[in-house]
């Protein structure tokens, strides 16, 4: 099953020079795992491939159900340097929860994921 | 021992509201004010005003908000803990005591300024003294950019906070605190917290990140279910309800709007974060994925089990150095074609741009509207047509079925490089194209480009025994 992020999640991101961070956090306790398991450093990098100059990393916060993403050269140089509107990374956040997911339909169930997520 | 000690986040940066320092001390009982002015761009502002005029240099907002709680202060004993002092905490400092003089409370005001982040002036000295100030991003050394260094602090911890709390001061104003300490001292002061109370520390410190921007923490900026967020034209501000076992308790005034909840609070402590579980401070290194969360009542979220290790012992430093100019410019292109007509004119001035031989270091369209915040996530062209009629990819979009016309699109467009003239030429080349590029053009009202010096930010790290702070108290 296909499952958008910004259905299961939300998120808030800022800035440290060029990189931006992005905490994503799961709408329901239930849904951490479904996250952790899906949003890794290779499917993150993917979805923002050709948007970053450096690389991704990935920290988990199972406490708060939520993980953190940190994407360097992500900012076009970051802080004043940059020539971007979103100079410090204030909506990577939802460039995030853009990604769509692909979840094996019976884990889907078992965390009781929302069955009619909105088609991306 | 107090067993409860209320302190009160009322500005998250410099250009905050003007109105929640007063509703803070008003709206209810609190012990502190806090207020945090300083964002790494911050500092370089600030010592552009000062190298105007040396008076200047710190949060010019704070006199203003000082004026609107001295009541609170002197009558009811509410103490104010403030970054706002920024390159220059002893300006800041006469000019409140001027504004007490002028209010007739002068002696009943006891300012500490806390100083000694201030490296400027000894840049040379830790350099030859074998402190590289090598840039903690590229490795570089400091001598690279050591002919255009600007300003240099060092991000100072609770200590000379503590120091000014506890010799009396009801007003601390600091230069390059961290935001954090702000919150953190006055609970080290109350609670008796000490130098290696790694976990009390740490709890500090995350109260401190929680309520330092803000309403961020409280409703503001919450995506979480943010159309079901109350009031937010009367937003309350954060205050953090602290124990003195490290405990505390997030809450607002009663009757304000916003929200204090789970996701709000969880939205702002990973706001900025880098390693979790490494929040390097120069008190603690706080554990975040040690924090609990839990909804003790209606906006009122309790915090608790945090941990914390023994501090580093090194500062880090905030650098800030001149990197050349940069100029943005935009117009607004109206149905019909509104993209295509944006795309064809950004491609018209950068022809003219080369023809002008003028050279930058970077050139950067975007298209407000179509692609400016997400780029291709957005879908090809934003989910746009950029012609009337003509099918697009249908890639996801926002905003319909991909055979959406935009209303409007505003071309973005900015230039960065060393070379003052070229930026200024640049800045001359988008007004033109309102009479000699596409048509349907408009939103030049507000003139020609403003050329701007760029202030970069250079972040090192430096020993912490090079770094002496010192308070002083200004009766």
């Amino acid at each position: 099953m296909k499952i958008r992020l910004l259905d299961i999640a939300h998120a808030r991101s800022g800035d440290k020079g060029d990189t931006a961070n992005v905490g994503v956090i799961a709408l329901d306790p239930r849904w951490y795992e479904v996250l952790a398991r899906h949003l890794t450093v290779e499917s993150v990098e993917r979805h923002f491939s050709g948007m970053l100059t450096g690389r991704v990393q990935r920290f988990e916060l199972p406490n708060l159900m939520a993980l953190n993403f940190l994407l360097h050269g992500a900012l076009d140089g970051g802080g004043t340097l940059s020539l971007k509107t979103d100079a410090q990374g204030k909506v990577y956040s939802t460039a995030l929860l853009r990604m769509v997911i692909d979840v094996p339909d019976s884990d889907a169930a078992a965390a009781g994921l929302p069955r009619e997520a909105e088609a991306p | 021992m107090k067993q409860t000690v209320r302190v009160a986040g009322g500005q998250g940066f410099w250009g905050d509201s003007l109105d929640a320092p007063r509703a803070q001390v008003e709206g209810g009982q609190v012990d502190y004010l806090m207020l945090d002015y300083l964002a790494e761009v911050t500092m370089s502002i600030l010592q552009k005003q000062k190298e105007r005029d040396p008076s200047m240099g710190y949060a010019r907002d704070f006199i203003g908000a000082m004026d609107s709680v001295l009541t609170a202060v002197t009558e009811r004993g509410v103490r104010v803990i403030a970054n706002a002092g920024g390159v220059n905490p002893p300006s800041c400092a006469a000019a409140v005591r001027e504004l007490a003089t002028s209010r007739g409370v002068r002696d009943k005001l006891r300012i500490a300024v806390v100083t000694g982040d201030d490296l400027l002036g000894r840049l040379d000295e830790l350099i030859d003294s074998g402190h590289p100030l090598a840039n903690m991003e590229t490795g570089e050394p400091l001598s690279a950019i050591r002919d255009r260094v600007l300003s240099a602090n060092a991000y100072i911890g609770s200590a000379p906070i503590v120091d000014g709390l506890a010799r009396g001061a009801n007003v601390v104003i600091t230069g390059r605190s961290t935001d954090t300490a702000l919150t953190m001292a006055p609970l080290r002061h109350e609670f008796g917290w000490g130098a290696t109370d790694w976990n009390l520390l740490a709890a500090g410190i995350v109260a401190g990140h929680i309520i330092e921007c803000g309403a961020q923490c409280s409703g503001g900026n919450c995506l979480h279910d943010w159309r079901n967020i109350p009031d937010l034209a009367n937003v309350g501000y954060p205050i953090a309800e602290a124990s003195p076992d490290g405990s505390f308790v997030i809450t607002k005034h009663p009757g304000t709007g916003g929200i204090v909840s789970v996701p709000s609070v969880t939205e702002q402590l990973v706001y900025e974060m880098g390693d979790p579980q490494e929040y390097i401070t120069p008190d603690v290194i706080a554990d975040f994925t040690t924090i609990r969360l839990a909804q003790e009542g209606p906006n009122r979220v309790r915090v608790h089990g945090i941990e914390g290790r023994p501090a580093t012992d090194k500062l880090k430093v905030s650098i800030a150095y001149k990197s050349g100019f940069k100029a943005v410019g935009t117009l607004v292109y109206a149905w019909p074609d509104a993209l295509e007509k944006a795309q064809v004119a950004d491609r018209i001035l950068r022809q003219r741009l080369d023809r002008l031989g003028l050279e930058f270091d970077q050139i950067l369209t975007e298209f407000v509207g179509v692609s400016a915040t997400h780029g291709r996530l957005s879908g090809e062209n934003g989910g746009i047509s950029t012609r009337l009629g003509e099918e697009n990819s249908g890639l996801p979009t926002a905003v319909g079925n991909g055979n959406y016309e935009a209303p409007e699109v505003q071309l973005r467009i900015g230039v960065r490089g060393n070379n003052r003239g070229a930026i200024e030429r640049f800045s001359r080349e988008i007004a033109p194209l309102v009479l000699n590029g596409p048509p349907s053009v408009t939103g030049f009202a507000g003139g020609r480009p403003k050329v701007e010096e760029i202030v970069a930010y250079w972040p090192a790290l430096v020993d912490k025994t090079v770094v002496t702070t010192s308070v002083e108290i200004a009766e």
